[in-house]
């Protein structure tokens, strides 16, 4: 009782790689508070999926396997999940920041009375006093986010709701194996019992999965343009910088609303975390939302004509000048030195 | 032919996307006062599906509804200018310091006060929270099937509808029986905009409240045309238990807040120089970073 949980989220029966990541993180918070890490798993055909999940340190996973459970729809999942956790009470809950976590977490959260943090970017174990209340909390979950445009930090806690809810978007945790020999126990889910009909009102008449067609995170070097970079067309020498430099072309939010680029290619907290062997922002300022998506990168070269972008602070490099003027020389010295 | 009733929900929210240098104090705190109060860009995107399936279903009507303080009925005309019908504002004291949970409780009660309708329709997120909560919390709360991350409603039947879903990695076109809440996400169809006409009809729509500083020769048009009434609820008028509300009926707590200070770094300053340039190339590449 009063565990962990993570659920599980399947693309064609393939876990996603923020469920890993997920239980890497949720693997060092249980051992932090004591309690077992707990998974759960809702899809079809799941035969064997419990060892593809004890490596990360999974005390038990819960296996509701039905044809009707894939693809992924709202109400027979959430019905599932509710269920669930009223029986087992966790104290915390975690699920990816995706198309389905951010579909069925909120949806969750407002049949359990649970509160939920989105996006989160940190998560940690902290206490919390109500001095008005006179009631001291051991073991929250401090839920971290930026908010309000990037400007503030908020640390986000649910004192009396449980659990305590939260999603994290893919790569901004690390992913990584606890044990190759750890073993838990399979609990299957009855699902008869815990759906009924009416849970499949919502029916898919088609799906058109695709490949995502660039991988923003498995790029060494990302060349990344910002508002600031000014039109469409000036980030085709972006495009020129990266194929010279065997990376892949990022941008901040800001260019993107701008519509110079792809949605796809977007760093930051509602975007892609990557974390490069070297970022370079052209253009961007650098707010924080950005930055919580790139600060880890190994080296950060900054180009900006404003000596004073917050980018500036965190960058190993700042080129005071214009990424139009800088883009080319880049390339013209990277030619010549790289023979 | 049949006709819809759609509900859009719509936020104001402060323009988060263009903070300037003048937005943040000197204290790193955040200037509210600063920032221009808009329509949520993906609220836009969902008006404008509502008055797609207008369009198609003459006679279909759109209520917006948005929760907010008293200036928020901006955002009521601003629909109306663009084809909504009419508004109501839900305002009260009660409702401030709501969470998102607290928010659709609130929101729920209000439209199951408003009676029946075929469809919700509201964006994904607000640009100042990017939480994309409150739209699946409020179709639970009134036990509604719903459709997130909408880009197109495809066709509308007199008992269910048919929407295409953008996600990360594709599409997926769904059925959903009616009525349902729908999110709708910024690669759907940006929103028309205002119509002239509209604007000259609904340019005095006025709330209750707004309407105690007009003088007295004025209020007579309220009368004559009760469209431009727009419709005012608060917490009492919605029938909730007022420990859902404000910040006692919300579970998630801000603990702290933290303004983001950066300290100056020890960073390489380089000018744009052929010689500069040059120079950190050959550093890059002797490091093996690039090449």
């Amino acid at each position: 009782m009063n565990n962990l949980f993570v659920y599980i989220e399947l693309e064609d029966g393939i876990i996603a790689n923020v469920s890993f990541e997920l239980l890497t993180k949720g693997r060092a918070l249980a051992d932090e508070l004591g309690c077992k890490l707990e998974a759960v798993v809702i899809g079809s055909g799941l035969d064997g999926i419990e060892n593809q999940l004890y490596p990360y340190g999974v005390d038990v996973v819960h296996i509701a396997d039905d044809h009707r459970l894939a693809p992924y729809t709202t109400l027979p999942h959430t019905a599932i999940i509710c269920k669930l956790f009223e029986a087992e009470k966790p104290q915390i809950a975690l699920m990816g920041a995706t198309p389905i976590g951010r579909d069925l977490g909120p949806r969750v959260s407002s049949a359990l009375y649970s509160g939920l943090t989105a996006d989160c970017t940190s998560l940690i174990i902290g206490e919390h006093e109500d001095k008005k209340e006179g009631k001291k909390y051991d073991q929250l979950l401090y839920q971290i986010r930026p908010a309000f445009g990037g400007n503030i930090i908020a640390t986000i806690i649910n004192p009396e709701c449980r659990p305590q809810m939260a999603t994290v978007r893919e790569g901004v945790m690390k992913s990584e194996i606890r044990s190759k020999t750890y073993k838990g126990k399979v609990k299957k889910i009855d699902v008869p019992s815990m759906v009924s009909d009416t849970d499949f009102v919502v029916s898919i008449i088609e799906r058109h999965i695709e490949q995502r067609k660039v991988n923003l995170s498995a790029a060494p070097v990302i060349v990344a343009g910002g508002y600031g970079v000014g039109s469409k067309d000036n980030f085709n020498l972006l495009f020129e910088l990266a194929e010279v430099l065997g990376g892949e072309v990022a941008a901040s939010r800001a260019a993107v609303d701008a519509g110079y680029i792809d949605h796809d290619r977007q760093v930051g907290q509602t975007g892609v975390t990557v974390r490069p062997k070297l970022y370079i922002a052209c253009g961007i300022s650098g707010q924080i939302q950005h930055r919580a998506g790139m600060e880890d990168s190994a080296q950060i070269i900054a180009i900006n004509t404003d000596e004073h972008a917050p980018i500036n602070a965190i960058a190993d490099y700042v080129i005071h000048g214009d990424v139009m003027d800088v883009i080319p020389k880049m390339i013209k010295y990277y030619k010549a030195n790289s023979k | 032919m049949k006709t819809y009733k759609i509900i859009v929900l719509a936020k104001q929210v402060p323009d988060t996307r263009n903070v300037g240098k003048d937005a943040m104090k000197a204290d790193g705190t955040v200037n509210r006062a600063a920032l221009p109060a808009i329509f949520n860009p993906e609220d836009l995107n969902a008006l404008e599906q509502a008055l797609r399936i207008k369009d198609e279903y003459p006679g279909s009507s759109i209520t917006l509804l948005t929760m907010g303080p008293g200036r928020a009925a901006d955002i009521i005309r601003e629909g109306m200018f663009r084809g909504a019908d009419d508004g109501i504002l839900l305002t009260d004291r009660a409702f401030a310091g709501s969470d998102t949970l607290a928010t659709s409780y609130a929101l729920s009660r209000a439209i199951a006060k408003y009676g029946e309708f075929d469809l919700i329709v509201c964006g994904r997120q607000a640009i100042d929270g990017d939480t994309a909560q409150v739209g699946p919390q409020v179709a639970e709360k009134l036990k509604l099937p719903q459709v997130t991350y909408v880009e197109q409603v495809l066709e509308m039947h007199p008992q269910s509808i048919v929407i295409k879903r953008r996600l990360d990695n594709g599409v997926e076109v769904v059925k959903a029986p009616l009525p349902s809440l729908i999110t709708v996400t910024s690669s759907a169809p940006e929103c028309r905009a205002r119509n002239a006409k509209m604007i000259m009809k609904f340019k005095h729509a006025k709330t209750v409240t707004e309407r105690q500083d007009q003088n007295e020769d004025y209020l007579s048009l309220y009368n004559d045309r009760p469209y431009l009434n727009i419709q005012e609820m608060t917490a009492a008028d919605v029938e909730v238990d007022p420990k859902q509300l404000g910040l006692s009926g919300s579970p998630t707590k801000v603990k702290k807040i933290d303004n983001v200070v950066l300290q100056a770094s020890d960073a390489k300053r380089i000018e744009a120089t052929d010689a500069d340039i040059n120079l950190l190339m050959k550093e890059l590449i002797d490091s093996h970073t690039i090449g």
